[in-house]
């Protein structure tokens, strides 16, 4: 017998070591979430993942699960907060959703449109962030960044390359690439690389093909984030 | 190339050397180059990557994340004026701004001849003698108008820093009252020959028993903190002396530091007899990079004394030594977890606990980290025994706190109490009349209204670090809160998303409220950023970065009413102020080049 907490009162079973969300998502209940991703290492940024334990308000991706934990996630309380959270992340950068190739493919705004978000709420930063088309496949749109760090981790757990990196601080923080021009062409990347394929928005493009699947059926229009077992996998199949 | 057509490269050639390559130092590195070349050239990051087979990523990641370090010129003289709310009240934004005529520049920008830049920079802990500025990272206190001219003259004149007059750097201590730490005085190696005398296991014992606690403000018991190290698994352990003192109006470990060296550094000693640790780190702030040369001198007596190094005090085995890290202004490198990784030559980030750094800290192994104030009062206790000065202070706070009075007081400076005086007290001391508020422990801590002033210093009422800035009733406490939330947000990491992005959107009400442009609306935003960034912020920084503005709504309503110009809500945006930056680009001021608003604007 495997030991086991609960979610919103659904039991989940865990294996010593993992932490709350990913029990949960390989139990299949989902728990909001941007900046994990179930191969890598847990990261704890985005905290759209906060869940409520004992009254306590903690990341689920970098707390271990314990036999016997009362997690309580989705909560009216909980899901205002991420509300929240999401509108921070759209008036922090530029995200023009029906222009963004990635509409219907980004988890930014399926996790916003699930968690009921209708305006963005705050004033808009308006930030100015150039785009890099120097590379011959692949465009960067700095635009949509949400600084969740998966490109990085990729890159330099996966890929071996360290392509990428978070430079600046606070409120400035943004992606940069490994090139003294700073420019994405004069790096090692290349499409293949898992870099490229885990930006959870619409930072990476491919050049030589664009909406290769119509708007209205891509993966959450189909239907919303929150009912996917797995929608890294979703997202990971359609992007073949 | 020789080395003398090549500086940059001799630059990375000579640290990288210094540091025996190891990338652990990258973030030292950064900075001995940046003193060398007045920046980071990118030839510079060429060299480091060679050196330390590093990816460029990794190099610029660190090096964008300290507000000190420059990959784009920033000038030969690189000029910060403090901007804590205690340089505010002595005038220090008119001294920048006359500056920047004298010297002809804009705030913020390099001059076109590349000599000199002028901006602000988060408090440098000279608030008990400002306003203050920084020159190419040295501390000039007690600026007026007479010293700005000078400043801009010498300048000018492209003198080299080494030349100007050493009075302009000279800092005064200005302990007002001593106590059982500042007026000790032991001399080096007696708290150390009285532990050896005692043995590792009872100089824990006599910690454990002082009931001595962190002086940065949390209060950890010290004797849990290095048992937990000294029971923790077997191999190298570390002793880290967190001297980043970034905390708005603190600057007792300035004092300490320069003063009392000694004590500081046997403190550490004694830890690493107590934990079985061989090496100790000290992280000084960048801002007190003049202190670097005097605490290196006083290392090399220690180690002539065989106060440090191998067999110390002739104790077969006990081997420990120092070295001195400099930060490169990032206070949130103040917090233990992001001054370790800082310590590691990474990003100032806070790490996910637990792990705690007493199991799992520098290099991932059991670390001490302990404030200055701390490490130095083990001391006494180590010499005077543990029941000695449990009885000093209260029950729950034993011994003494040092206070870093300033503001509007006659006698700004260091004030040494035991744990339990009152802030009534303290203001009678330091000769503060008409005071209407008290910041204990710097804008992460509370406001006090005078109702509370009988309130006391103590882990169990008011805990602190130490800051202590009083003001009189001529002062805004709205003006105060907002200064403390840019403060905040110019000090965000960046990582959690709450905090990156919730300080911003705090700083951008707070000044919306000072363009006259709130409603209660705006209130209601305040109280709602407040319960996320609480609820959801990676570490303390976030968690009260809205503290000082809701202490200042509830105890100083009247600041925030003057302001509440509209009943219902208002656009922050204005059309008026779009417009600066086509005035600034056609030098233009004239009524033409500004929107009338006439009566249309309000309704």
């Amino acid at each position: 017998m495997s030991a086991s907490f609960t979610v919103d009162g659904k039991s989940v079973a865990f294996a010593e070591g993992q932490t709350i969300i990913q029990a949960a998502l390989a139990a299949g209940v989902y728990i909001p979430h941007l900046c994990y991703y179930p191969e890598f290492k847990p990261h704890g940024s985005c905290k759209l993942c906060t869940v409520e334990v004992g009254g306590r308000q903690i990341a689920s991706c970098t707390t271990l699960a314990q036999a016997g934990m009362m997690v309580e996630s989705d909560t009216p309380a909980l899901n205002d907060e991420r509300r929240a959270l999401t509108q921070m992340l759209f008036v922090e950068g530029n995200h023009f959703c029906p222009s963004c190739e990635r509409s219907g493919d980004c988890k930014l705004q399926a996790t916003a449109y699930d968690l009921g978000m209708m305006t963005a709420h705050f004033d808009h930063f308006f930030p100015s962030r150039p785009v890099d088309a120097s590379h011959p496949d692949v465009l960067l749109d700095f635009n949509r960044c949400i600084l969740c760090s998966l490109c990085v981790r990729a890159s330099r757990d996966i890929d071996g390359k360290n392509a990428f990196a978070l430079s600046g601080r606070g409120i400035k923080t943004h992606l940069i690439v490994n090139a003294k021009s700073g420019r994405l062409a004069d790096t090692d990347v290349t499409l293949q690389d898992k870099a490229v394929q885990v930006c959870p928005v619409g930072v990476f493009l491919r050049k030589d093909k664009g909406f290769n699947v119509p708007i209205g059926r891509r993966v959450f229009d189909l239907k919303p984030v929150s009912a996917y077992v797995d929608a890294t996998a979703a997202l990971a199949k359609e992007q073949q | 190339m020789s080395a003398i057509a090549d500086p940059v490269g001799a630059a990375v050639a000579a640290t990288t050397a210094r540091y025996r390559r190891d990338p652990n130092y990258i973030l030292q590195m950064l900075r001995e180059i940046q003193e060398a070349c007045e920046w980071i050239p990118p030839e510079a990051i060429d060299g480091l990557q060679d050196t330390l087979h590093l990816p460029r990523t990794k190099i610029e990641g660190v090096a964008g994340f300290y507000a000190f370090l420059y990959m784009r010129p920033r000038g030969r003289y690189r000029v910060l004026f403090s901007d804590n709310i205690t340089d505010r009240m002595l005038g220090n934004m008119e001294l920048l701004r006359h500056m920047c005529e004298q010297l002809w520049i804009e705030r913020g920008k390099t001059s076109e001849d590349g000599l000199v830049s002028v901006d602000t920079t988060s408090c440098t802990g000279m608030c008990d003698q400002g306003p203050a500025l920084l020159v190419n990272n040295y501390a000039i206190p007690r600026l007026d108008r007479q010293r700005v001219d000078e400043i801009c003259e010498l300048i000018r004149n492209k003198v080299a820093l080494a030349d100007w007059p050493r009075e302009y750097f000279r800092v005064e201590d200005q302990v007002r009252r001593e106590d059982l730490l500042l007026g000790s005085g032991l001399a080096p190696g007696e708290a150390l020959s009285a532990a050896c005398a005692r043995g590792a296991q009872k100089l824990l014992d006599e910690i454990k028993a002082s009931k001595l606690r962190g002086r940065g403000g949390a209060g950890f018991s010290t004797g849990m903190k290095w048992e937990a190290c000294r029971n923790a698994e077997d191999g190298a352990r570390y002793v880290v002396c967190n001297a980043d003192e970034g905390e708005p109006g603190t600057f007792k470990d300035r004092v300490l530091l320069a003063s009392h060296a000694d004590l500081v550094f046997e403190g550490m000693t004694l830890c690493a007899l107590a934990i079985g640790a061989r090496k100790g780190m000290l992280y000084l702030r960048g801002e007190y990079r003049y202190l670097l040369d005097h605490l290196h001198a006083a290392l090399e007596r220690r180690r002539r004394a065989n106060l440090l190094g191998a067999d110390i005090l002739g104790q077969e085995g006990f081997d420990f030594d120092i070295e001195i890290h400099l930060g490169a202004g990032a206070y949130i490198c103040g917090e233990e977890s992001a001054l370790i990784e800082s310590l590691e030559g990474k990003r100032g980030t806070p790490r996910n606990r637990p792990p705690f750094p007493v199991t799992h800290g520098y290099l991932d192994r059991p670390t001490v980290v302990n404030n200055v104030e701390t490490l130095a009062a083990s001391c006494l206790i180590a010499v005077h025994g543990g029941a000695w000065y449990a009885g000093v202070g209260t029950s729950a706070s034993a011994g003494t706190k040092i206070l870093s009075v300033s503001g509007d007081c006659a006698r700004p400076g260091l004030y040494e109490y035991p744990f339990g005086v009152s802030v009534r007290e303290v203001l009678a001391a330091c000769g503060a009349g008409d005071t209407q508020a008290v910041q204990v422990s710097g804008p992460s801590g509370v406001c006090l209204a005078a109702a509370e002033f009988d309130r006391r210093i103590a882990f169990e009422d008011l805990p602190t670090a130490g800051a202590f800035m009083v003001f009189d009733h001529s002062r805004d406490m709205f003006e105060v809160a907002r200064n403390f939330v840019h403060f905040f947000a110019h000090e965000s990491c960046g990582f959690c998303t709450p905090c990156r992005v919730g300080t911003s959107l705090l700083r951008n009400l707070m000044d919306k409220l000072n363009n006259g442009h709130g409603s209660p609306y705006d209130f209601a935003e305040i109280e709602k950023l407040n319960r996320i960034l609480q609820a959801m912020s990676h570490c303390g920084l976030g968690h009260s970065a809205c503290n000082p503005v809701l202490d200042t709504i509830a105890k100083f309503r009247p600041a925030y009413e003057r302001r509440m110009q509209h009943k219902e809500f208002r656009p922050a945006f204005d059309l008026d102020w779009a417009l600066e930056p086509a005035r600034q680009m056609t030098g233009r001021d004239d009524a033409a080049a500004h929107f009338s608003s006439g009566g249309a604007e309000e309704t």
